[in-house]
C-alpha cells in the first residue's frame, strides 16, 4: 500500500466499509438475478453519487475534490474486492476527458452534473474485440459523429459518451442519433453495443488526449483487478485453512503453500506497479505511458493466475455458481481484456523503451 | 488538491549537514579513486589496498561513515536515517565508494549491537568500523543446509573455556577471514534450545579451512574443520541456548542485503541492458526492434519484472518509513532478486549463443568470459541465505497463516 495522506486513509476506509457492507458479491447476485437495464444497482450508484466519489478526479470549482488517480484507485479498488457493480470508474475517466479537453462549456455543463452522479458517462473507444487503438471506422463530418462500438463497458446505463473517432475525442449526448444494445456478457455486467449515426458530437480534443484518456482509463482499471485479485487470494486462502482431506485442513500442504507464496510474491509487484502508475498520473510524469503499460500487463497476468488458481484451489466447488470463484475468474477475463491485454501492453512498453 | 504525500523531512533541515559532508568528501575522497571500488567484500579475497585506497579506507574508519547509523561510542557514524540518506547521496554524486563493508558490516555488527555485552561491542564493533577485520559466517553444516538447526559442531563446557569440535562449510571468504561467528551446540538434548551463538578466531589452534570449488570455477567458500579448538567462554554472545535466536536474527540482516544478487554480477553487467546485448548480438528488425520476436518478448517481460521489483523496493522503502513497521512486501525481496538475477543471465547467455559460454581463451572477449561467470554463480542466489522454497515456507507460514502439517 502506498503511503497515503490523512484524506486518503479515510477515503479508502470509508469506501472499504460501504462496499464491505452495501456492495458485497451477494448484492452483485442480487443484481444478476434481477437484471436491471443499466446493470447496476441505482440506489447503490445515488449512495455513491451522495459519497462525492464520482468527483475525485474533479476539479473543486466544478464540484468534485480533485483527491487524484491515487485517490479514485483506492476507491475503485475496494469495489473491485467486492465485485460491486457501478459506473463508477467509466463516470469518473469519461469526466476527466472533459476535464483535459478544450470544451469550456462541457466542463461548465457536465462536470457538476457528472461530479455528484446525476449524470453517468462511458468511454466508448475500441472499434474490435480487442484494444489495439485503431479507431479508423468512426468519423465526423460537420459537428455530427457515426461509427460503431461494439463493446462499451457501462453503456447501458450511461447519458453520455466520450467517443472516439478517426481525428480525436468527441463528447456525445444518449439521444439522437445514438442506439444501445445490451450484449450479455460472462461477467454479466454492462456492456453495450452502441451505434453511432450522424449524432450530434462536441469535440473534447485530437488523438492525444484519447491516448491519454485510455491510459487513465486502463489505470484505473488496474485499479479494480488489483481490489480483485487481493480478495479472490485471500477467500482462497481462506477456504485452504478449513476444507480438510486426508485428515489435513489443505492449508498444512507445502505443495499448496508454495503456490499461494508465489501468487502473494506476484501480488505485491502487481500492488507496486498499479499504484506506480496512478501516481504516475498523479504526479503528471511524462512516463505516464510506460506506466500505465507495466501496469496492466503485470496486472493482467496476476489476476489470471489469481483467478484460475481460486478455482483450481476449491476444487469441485470452484466450479459451482454457488460459490464466488467463477464471478471472479469471469469478471477477470473481461478485463484483462479491457484496454488492452497483457501481450499488447508488453509490446507497447518495448516499443517505448526502443527495445 | 492532490498533492504527493510528504514522504521526506523538508530539505533545508539537512542542508548544513550535506555542506558538511560534501567538504568533506572533497578533503579526503581524491578523484582518482572513481570507480576503484576495492571495498571489503564477504566472498572475494583481500586485494593489494593503494596508498590512496588505504587513506581514503582510514578517513572513513575514523569518521564511523562506512557504518553511518551505528553508534558513536564504538566508533559508528552515530547519524539519523536521512542524515545517512544524504551521505549516500553525496557520495554518489562525488563517485565515492564505500570501502567498509563485509559480513562484519552487513550481518555481524548489526547482530551484536542488540544482543553483545558492553565488553563484546567495544571489543569487536571498532575493527569492522575500521574495516580491520574480517568477519566469517559458520552457520551451514554438510548435514544442516536448510535445516539449519540440526547442526552438529559441538561446544563442550570446560569451565572457563569451550573446547570446539565440528564441521563448517559453506563458510563466505572463510579463507580470508580473521574471525568467525558460529552456531554451535552446547546441548545434545534439545534441537534448537541446545544452539550458542560463539565467536571463534580462526588463527586459534585446530581451525582448517578448505576452499570449496564451485561449478563457476570460483572458490568464494571453505569447508571450515574445528579441532579440540579452545575457545574462552566470553565469546559467547547471549546465553547457552540463546543462539537460534541470535542467529535468525542475522539472518534478517542478511536477507535485507541479499535481494540484489551477487555483487560480482550485477558489477559485471553495469551499464549493459539486455535489450542492449540482444541488438549488439542479434540485430534488429526493419523497426529497430529486437528481431527475433519470441526472444522480444521474453526480454520484455523481464525488463518489465524488474521495473516493478524497483517500485516494490521503493514502496517497501517508503512503508516501512511511513507506517513504523516493516512492510509485508520485504518477504518478498529475496525470491524476486533472485528470479530477476537469474533471469537476465539466462537471457543473456542465450543471445551470445556459444559466445556467451566460453571458459577461457582466445576469441572471448572479457565481458563474455565473465557472462559465463556470472550466470553460473548467479545459480547460488535462489540457494544462499535461505532458498526460495524456504522463503516460501516462511510467506506460507508467517504471512499467510498457513499452518504445519499435523
Amino acid at each position: 500500500m502506498a503511503v497515503l495522506n490523512d484524506e486518503q486513509v479515510m477515503l479508502r476506509d470509508m469506501a472499504r466499509e460501504w462496499a464491505d457492507n452495501e456492495g458485497p458479491v451477494g448484492a452483485f447476485r442480487k443484481m444478476r438475478a434481477a437484471a436491471p437495464a443499466e446493470r447496476f444497482d441505482r440506489d447503490a450508484w445515488g449512495a455513491i453519487g451522495q459519497m462525492g466519489w464520482a468527483g475525485v478526479v474533479i476539479p473543486e470549482e466544478f464540484g468534485g475534490s480533485a483527491f487524484g488517480y491515487l485517490s479514485l484507485g483506492l476507491v475503485v479498488e475496494q469495489l473491485g474486492r467486492n465485485l460491486t457493480a457501478s459506473p463508477l470508474a467509466s463516470t469518473a475517466v469519461a469526466a476527466s476527458a472533459i476535464v483535459m479537453g478544450s470544451s469550456d462549456t462541457a466542463r461548465q455543463t457536465w462536470l457538476p452534473q457528472l461530479a455528484s452522479g446525476e449524470k453517468i458517462a462511458t468511454l466508448a473507444v475500441d472499434e474490435g474485440p480487442v484494444h489495439d487503438g485503431a479507431v479508423s471506422g468512426t468519423t465526423v463530418v460537420g459537428g455530427r459523429l457515426t461509427g460503431a462500438k461494439p463493446f462499451v463497458a457501462e453503456g447501458d446505463g450511461a447519458d453520455m459518451f466520450v467517443v472516439a473517432a478517426q481525428d480525436g475525442l468527441y463528447l456525445v449526448e444518449k439521444g439522437e442519433g445514438v442506439t444501445v444494445s445490451h450484449r450479455h456478457m460472462a461477467d454479466e455486467r454492462s456492456h453495450a453495443h452502441v451505434a453511432f449515426d450522424n449524432a450530434p458530437a462536441e469535440k473534447l480534443g485530437g488523438p492525444e488526449l484519447t491516448a491519454a484518456v485510455v491510459d487513465r482509463a486502463a489505470a484505473v482499471t488496474c485499479a479494480e483487478m488489483l481490489g480483485m485479485a487481493e480478495a479472490a487470494f485471500q477467500q482462497t486462502n481462506d477456504y485452504l485453512k478449513q476444507r480438510v482431506q486426508f485428515g489435513q485442513v489443505l492449508s498444512t500442504f507445502q505443495a499448496l503453500q508454495h503456490r499461494m507464496a508465489k501468487q502473494f510474491t506476484e501480488l505485491q509487484l502487481m500492488r507496486s506497479a498499479v499504484e506506480g502508475a496512478l501516481e504516475a498520473i498523479d504526479a503528471g510524469r511524462s512516463d505516464v505511458d510506460q506506466a500505465v503499460s507495466l501496469a496492466k500487463a503485470t496486472a493482467g497476468e496476476t489476476l489470471k493466475l489469481v483467478s484460475r488458481e481460486m478455482v483450481q484451489l476449491h476444487g469441485g466447488v470452484g466450479m459451482t455458481d454457488e460459490y464466488d470463484a467463477g464471478l471472479y475468474l469471469k469478471r477477470a477475463a473481461v478485463l484483462e481484456v479491457l484496454w488492452g491485454n497483457s501481450a499488447f501492453h508488453r509490446d507497447r512498453f518495448g516499443r517505448l523503451n526502443g527495445y | 488538491m492532490a498533492t504527493a504525500p510528504e514522504l521526506d523531512r523538508p530539505a533545508d533541515a539537512l542542508d548544513g549537514f550535506r555542506q558538511e559532508v560534501r567538504s568533506w568528501l572533497e578533503a579526503n575522497f581524491p578523484p582518482s579513486l572513481k570507480g576503484h571500488d576495492n571495498s571489503m567484500s564477504a566472498v572475494e579475497g583481500p586485494t593489494e589496498e593503494t596508498p590512496e585506497q588505504k587513506a581514503w579506507r582510514e578517513a572513513m574508519g575514523a569518521k564511523g561513515w562506512g557504518v553511518p547509523t551505528w553508534p558513536k561510542e564504538y566508533g559508528g557514524g552515530g547519524l539519523s536515517r536521512a542524515e545517512a540518506r544524504v551521505l549516500q547521496d553525496e557520495m554518489a554524486r562525488a563517485g565515492a565508494w564505500n570501502p567498509i563493508g563485509g559480513m562484519g558490516v552487513m550481518m555481524f555488527g548489526p547482530t551484536l549491537l542488540e544482543y553483545g555485552t558492553e565488553e563484546q561491542k567495544q571489543a569487536h564493533i571498532p575493527g569492522i568500523v575500521r574495516g580491520e577485520v574480517r568477519w566469517c559466517q559458520g552457520y551451514s553444516e554438510p548435514g544442516a543446509g536448510s535445516d539449519l538447526a540440526s547442526l552438529q559442531t559441538f561446544a563442550e563446557d570446560r569451565g572457563d573455556h569451550y573446547v570446539v569440535n565440528g564441521q563448517k562449510t559453506w563458510t563466505s571468504g572463510g579463507q580470508w577471514a580473521d574471525k568467525c561467528f558460529a552456531l554451535v551446540r552446547t546441548d545434545k538434548s534439545q534441537k534448537h534450545a541446545g544452539i550458542s551463538f560463539l565467536l571463534i578466531d580462526m588463527d586459534a589452534e585446530g581451525v582448517e579451512t578448505r576452499p570449496i570449488r564451485l561449478i563457476s570455477g570460483q572458490s568464494p567458500f571453505c569447508e571450515t574443520f574445528f579441532t579440540n579448538v579452545k575457545v574462552p567462554k566470553g565469546n559467547l554472545v547471549g546465553r547457552e541456548g540463546q543462539g537460534w535466536e541470535i542467529g535468525t536474527r542475522l539472518l534478517q540482516h542478511e536477507r535485507s542485503s541479499l535481494s540484489g544478487g551477487s555483487g560480482s554480477a550485477s558489477r559485471m553487467n553495469a551499464g549493459k541492458s539486455v535489450p542492449e546485448i540482444a541488438k549488439k548480438y542479434r540485430g534488429a528488425d526493419g523497426e529497430g526492434r529486437i528481431g527475433d520476436a519470441d526472444l522480444r518478448t521474453r526480454i520484455i517481460k523481464h525488463e518489465m519484472d524488474q521495473r516493478a521489483f524497483a517500485l516494490t523496493l521503493r514502496r517497501a522503502a517508503l512503508e516501512a518509513k511511513g507506517n513504523a513497521g516493516p512492510s509485508a512486501a520485504t518477504s518478498i525481496m529475496k525470491n524476486v532478486g533472485a528470479r530477476i538475477t537469474q533471469d537476465r543471465a539466462e537471457l543473456n547467455i542465450e543471445i551470445m549463443g556459444m559466445q556467451g559460454l566460453g571458459w577461457d581463451g582466445e576469441g572471448f572477449s572479457e565481458d563474455e568470459l565473465a557472462q559465463t561467470r556470472s550466470w553460473l554463480w548467479g545459480k547460488a542466489v535462489s540457494i544462499y541465505g535461505g532458498s526460495t522454497e524456504i522463503q516460501n515456507n516462511v510467506i506460507a507460514k508467517r504471512i499467510l497463516g498457513m499452518l504445519d502439517h499435523q
